[in-house]
């Protein structure tokens, strides 16, 4: 098990005051809310950084990890003491943040983990009949842009609270079998009822919601259901027109390329986005003209042809 | 391994009442209600008892109770954070 250093984490000195802990929290905690920060590793900086505030924000639990940390060494494997007697191991935490749910194991072995997980405000309020729904889990899953264009299977991994079979409820790592629908995007969830955590007493399954992220692609960027793609084109294609062959999502489709085309233009290749059942997107193709670089005494010859041929000033527009 | 299961795509094609939002998402009545109030939600319907919602309004109200729980906003604090974070996607989305 890895030591782990809280102060770090919450990028704060060893002495730093209960008033210095918690601005550093409430700033960094904004920083990385995983609803707020795009990134993909923002959940797992924000739970660091809820565990770290967990420990430091209690005078007596920073006392006790304080203790620890003196005589640990970086790189150093870390097992507690022989003589931790679990004074602070009582299951009281992880009731006050929805998106921080289990902490590390460095966490759990010195002060302890709730063998359930249920807050203690779902408790309550069905604590007379001592039945409890499961919760609900939320879990972003990555796919590419292809997988959003024809469907997919896709089997992912999740910790989930389960019934061990003896009646007490354990986690778990669980895979399960994911459909991704057609046309689905970016920020959509699928909802998959039952499939949260196992209940409690006769209560039913949570459900698990899972929100789409796409990974990024080599060629294409998508805003909502349409895809945009940059189409170099030589000038010759540009101003005599041509059928050029351009990528989708769905393979290769034929593009035809008007005479006296521009940089900039946009060209649209119509249902070639994310289109799901009841939505249609559409693929933009942007043109950019690349200029193949005068080298030759014969190439700089032709490029002069052109200029006395074609005089033209692209730059008519700014005046003076 | 769990075998394919019963999904449901949460996107503008599928329509909720008050009821079923609620429940879904676990909040009361009065929570739905301030946050129409608020215009965090923009249902269809003039009243409590024909608003439709589209399923897009349950990551709204997940995200609203998150952003409560963990970082103590506000409810109009949450309607501004949900705002702009729309608008910092459509700009993220034009940049690329």
């Amino acid at each position: 098990m890895d030591y782990k250093d809280y102060y770090k984490t919450l990028n704060i000195a060893k002495d730093a005051s209960q008033e210095e802990v918690k601005r550093a929290y409430r700033k960094l905690a904004r920083k990385y809310h995983p609803d707020v920060n795009k990134n993909v590793d923002a959940d797992v900086r924000f739970k660091e950084i809820n565990e770290a505030h967990e420990v430091l924000k209690d005078v007596e639990k920073r006392k006790a990890y304080d203790t620890f940390g003196n005589n640990w060494q970086s790189g150093q494997e870390f097992k507690p003491p022989p003589n931790w007697n679990n004074r602070y191991r009582k299951a009281d935490y992880g009731s006050q943040h929805a998106s921080a749910e289990h902490f590390s194991d460095f966490f759990e072995s010195l002060f302890g983990g709730g063998a359930g997980h249920f807050s203690s405000e779902d408790l309550s309020s069905f604590s007379r009949e001592h039945h409890a729904r499961g919760e609900d889990l939320h879990a972003k899953v990555s796919i590419t842009l292809e997988d959003s264009y024809h469907g997919a299977k896709r089997t992912i991994t999740l910790n989930r609270t389960v019934d061990d079979g003896r009646g007490s409820l354990t986690i778990q790592p669980q895979s399960l079998q994911v459909t991704i629908p057609k046309g689905i995007i970016e920020g959509q969830q699928i909802r998959l009822e039952g499939q949260g955590n196992v209940g409690y007493g006769r209560g039913s399954h949570g459900n698990l919601f899972l929100e789409i992220v796409f990974l990024p692609h080599p060629l294409f960027t998508v805003g909502k259901r349409d895809v945009f793609l940059i189409l170099p084109v030589t000038p010759w294609e540009a101003a005599l027109g041509a059928s050029i062959a351009v990528p989708t999502l769905g393979g290769n489709v034929d593009l035809k390329l008007p005479p006296n085309s521009q940089t900039g233009q946009k060209l649209r290749l119509k249902n070639r986005g994310l289109s799901s059942k009841t939505q249609v997107g559409h693929q933009y193709v942007t043109l950019s003209i690349y200029t193949p670089s005068a080298e030759t005494a014969e190439q700089r010859e032709l490029y002069e042809k052109m200029a006395k041929l074609m005089p033209y000033n692209p730059r008519s527009g700014f005046g003076g | 391994m769990n075998q394919e299961n019963c999904y449901t795509v949460l996107d503008d094609s599928t329509i909720l009442g008050i009821a079923e939002i609620c429940a879904l998402c676990r909040v009361d009545t009065e929570t739905v209600n301030e946050m129409v109030d608020e215009g965090l939600l923009i249902p269809e319907g003039t009243s409590p008892e024909t608003w439709r919602f589209s399923a897009l309004s349950i990551k709204r109200i997940q995200v609203t109770l998150r952003l409560q729980n963990d970082l103590r906003v506000n409810l109009p604090g949450a309607a501004l954070v949900l705002d702009l974070l729309e608008e910092l996607d459509e700009l993220r989305s034009r940049l690329r």
